[in-house]
């Protein structure tokens, strides 16, 4: 097969950083090639290259064998390069058809749109790759997983026979996925090829052909897919072994301690976002709540923190009705919480980790005397926790914002355990983080269960709720669907729940 | 010469050294600018900036006259600091000064007691009527949203207004423009006389008086709770992401309100500070004095640290006082000296552009990776 895209010898340089030095990259007419690594190496920024959001500082680009300069995404529409963004960009008021024809639409005389045509364009494109959508639907109407295939048959429209997607599988459910496999083969037996962005090993090995890995800027290697197994992959992508299944025992409950009985509360744009949500936890256990993304997670998060108001609803902690307490007095009475988004709710950029590392606990003993910040006591809090938690930094005195994601979440975990909660809340706690530091993560996780604490684990990614949970509760629109035993979850019945065909089962 | 900037001294040095850098080069580039205007209008700019130089600095009652100047700016400068510190912008330093203005008179002449009742009694009242006129619109922030720029302007008006109708009336003293003159039991003492190291002979001729070691010991304390408390920690958390200390159960809402009175009160102790010292009373305002405006371009070249509010301060106090003798002594109009704190207020804010522009491009250079 010959290569429709060559990158030979990429680099780009930002002010200061090499994201892509000297890369590589060859796209083989009806493939599928992933491209693989970690969060900030460099594999979104190459892409960004090719579809013209970037030029390279240095380095050539081979369409079908031709060498182009590609200074604009138009200039790759024309070239037959199409991008699907990892958020989507659609009109959301606008039908399914309008958007896939925005920018290039049939016209009749004078401008005005030619309905029919549009219809009939999209219908025969839909059939086309057996993608088949509603064209008449409102985008702000039909699910994730279709809006993904009008952004795709957006591309198809423009004559993409490229295809770049980034990160496409993460705001999917499963069954999503294996949709979106599909329709992936079906598109390379067109004759299309398609680059295939994400950070995720499991899904390299069911959907690519072949894979390059990129680690910090540079191409590790690119292999057939068939021939490496995932801890292959894995240790190419981080660069040492990494034990990817988490070590742990069977879990020991024991009496409910945390409760949450129909949870109604408002998102910030005064719409419900919990809608009757309940479920309780158990000391010694790690609950999981799985979901797609923007059914209500963040704010279950934030109600049960005290940092959103409920509009109806009980939440019970150690026999206490802690509805209407502040967040602080929660924290007094040992709860802990690892926020969604580290750098808005969990860290103080500006403050130096010393300062970061006792938010919260900062009015008590042994960091203030009276209103006296005790700062001997605070440096020496903070150093033990860095040599504990083994957060990468120069010393105790560093402003958080400088450093890496993944240290920044050590030093949220750090403060946060250090407290030694009776119950953890821990909201999306790898996102971002590279896999060395999920490994770590996880592991504190269950030590923190093991130690007789109780978990409510709210994540994403479905992987990580399966691996860690004991019990696992799907939530969807703002109700928890269903209360399954880990043991006897599967990906499927899981997948089904999350997309709302919920069976209320007993725990 | 890459050996020398990568030297362990340097890197040490440049931290502190980038906090001073460009208010000095603000300063001089102001000071040459005036100077261009200067020619402009035929003065002699070398001639008038010596005398800018010896009517402030070159003798000791002249230095004590500067300072005299410099005093309400320290106050109204840490006021601006210290809001600012928990991400608000206070500009009712105008009319906090008032309200201090006003308390002080009242509490000054139409109360009598003892000395060591009086002028605490009199301060105290003082940092009442301004916690209250910094901390309402610091509770409309905190409750309803109200921003507290729109709220503190409408607040300046009110207090100018209300105060001037309470000087022709209640508060009159007939005759006069003016409140009475305030009990000598509520006023401080000039520096001349003091019976100590000789300052009568020293301090002779100049107004300096006590209120100024006031506003350093204030100075010291706002240093005090920002840094060293368990207050300013969540002040200062509330500034830099109020999410953030939302989070670590702090109430943005409580601290809002006490950064705004506190704030506030600064501001009033520097209109007590024109009554209780300078003027033993107030008189009937025709604007507004300047003192609380003057306060922002102190604490944003002041780098809303005190230290750099108390220098700040005490160059602008030089430049107002060498503005008149500027103009009597070299012939250069005053209004050269407007131009010049200008140039110096436009500088350190572009310094602050500049290096937000400098942040967006590392932040999109992150988003990148």
């Amino acid at each position: 097969m010959p290569n429709v895209i060559e990158m030979k010898g990429i680099t780009k340089i930002f002010p200061g950083v090499v994201a892509n030095d000297n890369i590589n990259f060859h796209l083989k007419k009806g493939e599928i090639h992933a491209l693989l690594g970690e969060n900030g190496a460099g594999k979104t920024t190459l892409m960004k290259i090719l579809y013209g959001l970037y030029t390279q500082t240095s380095g050539d680009i081979f369409v079908n064998e031709q060498k182009v300069w590609i200074d604009s995404p138009n200039k790759a529409i024309e070239l037959g390069i199409g991008m699907v963004h990892q958020h989507f960009m659609l009109v959301q008021p606008f039908t399914v058809a309008e958007n896939i024809v925005l920018g290039a639409e049939p016209t009749k005389e004078l401008g005005i749109l030619h309905q029919k045509e549009i219809i009939r364009q999209v219908e025969e494109i839909s059939e086309q790759y057996g993608l088949m959508v509603d064209p008449h639907a409102r985008i702000q109407d039909i699910s994730v997983g279709m809006q993904q295939r009008v952004e795709i048959l957006k591309a198809l429209y423009r004559g993409a026979d490229i295809l770049i997607l980034d990160e496409p599988t993460a705001v999917l459910t499963p069954q999503e996925v294996r949709e979106l496999t599909s329709i992936m083969e079906k598109l390379t037996a067109e004759g299309k090829s398609i680059i295939f962005i994400t950070h995720k090993l499991k899904e390299v090995k069911a959907i690519s052909d072949r894979v390059t890995v990129i680690r910090r800027g540079k191409v590790i290697g690119t292999v057939n897919t068939n021939d490496v197994d995932v801890r292959e992959l894995a240790r190419m992508m981080v660069g040492r072994e990494v034990i990817l299944e988490v070590e742990k025992q069977e879990a020991t409950p024991e009496e409910v301690i945390f409760s949450a009985e129909n949870l109604h509360a408002l998102n910030d744009r005064g719409l419900p976002a919990l809608d009757g949500a309940t479920f309780d936890v158990k000391v010694g256990e790690i609950l999981g709540i799985a979901g797609v993304d923007g059914n209500g997670q963040t704010e279950l998060t934030e109600v049960l923190t005290g940092l959103r108001s409920l509009a109806s609803g009980k939440v019970c902690f150690k026999g206490e009705d802690v509805s209407r307490l502040t967040t602080r007095k929660r924290i007094e009475r040992g709860m802990a919480h690892i926020p969604e988004d580290r750098q808005k709710r969990g860290l103080i950029l500006d403050y130096p980790l010393s300062l970061n590392m006792i938010l919260g606990h900062h009015y008590q003993k042994p960091f203030s005397r009276g209103i006296n910040l005790n700062y001997s006591k605070i440096r020496e809090n903070a150093r033990g926790l860095i040599e504990e938690f083994d957060v990468r930094t120069p010393n105790e005195e560093v402003e958080a914002k400088n450093l890496s994601g993944g240290n920044q979440q050590k030093v949220i975990i750090a403060r946060e355990f250090s407290r030694d909660p009776d119950l953890l809340i821990a909201a999306q706690p790898t996102r971002g983080v590279d896999v060395g530091a999920i490994e770590f993560i996880h592991k504190r996780i269950v030590e923190q269960r093991d130690a007789g604490k109780a978990v409510l684990l709210i994540s994403l990614e479905l992987d990580e709720i399966l691996s860690l949970s004991d019990r696992i509760a799907v939530i969807y629109e703002g109700k928890i669907v269903g209360i399954v035993d880990a043991k006897d979850a599967t990906e499927e019945e899981l997948g089904l729940m999350m997309a709302g065909a919920g069976i209320q089962q007993g725990r | 010469m890459d050996r020398v900037l990568n030297s362990k001294l340097v890197k040490t040095i440049t931290p502190w050294m980038s906090n001073l850098i460009v208010p000095i080069l603000a300063v001089l580039f102001a000071l040459i600018i005036g100077g261009i205007f200067m020619i402009m209008v035929d003065a002699n700019p070398l001639e008038a900036y010596t005398v800018l130089f010896k009517s402030s600095f070159g003798s000791t009652k002249n230095f004590f006259e500067t300072l005299v100047n410099a005093t309400p700016l320290i106050f109204t400068g840490l006021s601006v600091a210290f809001a600012f510190k928990c991400g608000l912008f206070n500009i009712g330093g105008e009319g906090q000064f008032i309200a201090g203005y006003i308390a002080a008179a009242w509490l000054g002449a139409f109360f009598h007691m003892p000395w060591y009742f009086h002028i605490p009694f009199v301060l105290l009242g003082v940092i009442v009527a301004g916690a209250i006129w910094g901390g309402v619109p610091g509770l409309l922030k905190a409750k309803l949203g109200v921003h507290e720029v729109i709220s503190t302007i409408m607040f300046n008006y009110t207090a100018l207004h209300l105060v001037n109708y309470l000087i022709r009336t209640v508060l009159v003293d007939p005759g006069y423009a003016s409140t009475p003159l305030i009990d000598k039991s509520a006023r401080l003492l000039r520096f001349y006389q003091i019976d100590f190291l000789n300052l009568r002979q020293i301090a002779r001729g100049s107004r300096l008086d006590l209120t100024f070691l006031i506003a350093l010991l204030v100075a010291f304390i706002i240093y005090w709770i920002l840094w060293k408390t368990n207050i300013g920690y969540e002040i200062r958390a509330v500034g830099h992401n109020p999410s953030a200390a939302e989070y670590g159960g702090i109430n943005v809402a409580r601290n809002t309100f006490l950064a705004m009175a506190i704030s506030g009160a600064l501001s009033a102790l520097a209109g007590a500070s024109q009554v209780i010292g300078l003027q033993g009373k107030a008189y009937q305002l025709f604007g507004f004095i300047g003192h609380g405006f003057t306060g922002i371009a102190v604490a944003l070249l002041g780098k809303n640290h005190p230290v750099g509010v108390i220098l700040a301060a005490i160059l602008f106090g030089t430049l107002q006082r060498g503005a008149n003798s500027m103009q009597s002594v070299a012939g250069v109009p005053k209004e050269v000296i407007f131009i010049i704190q200008a140039i110096i207020i436009f500088f350190v804010a572009s310094d602050y552009v500049i290096r937000k522009i400098y942040r967006q491009i590392k932040l999109k250079k992150e988003e990148v990776e």
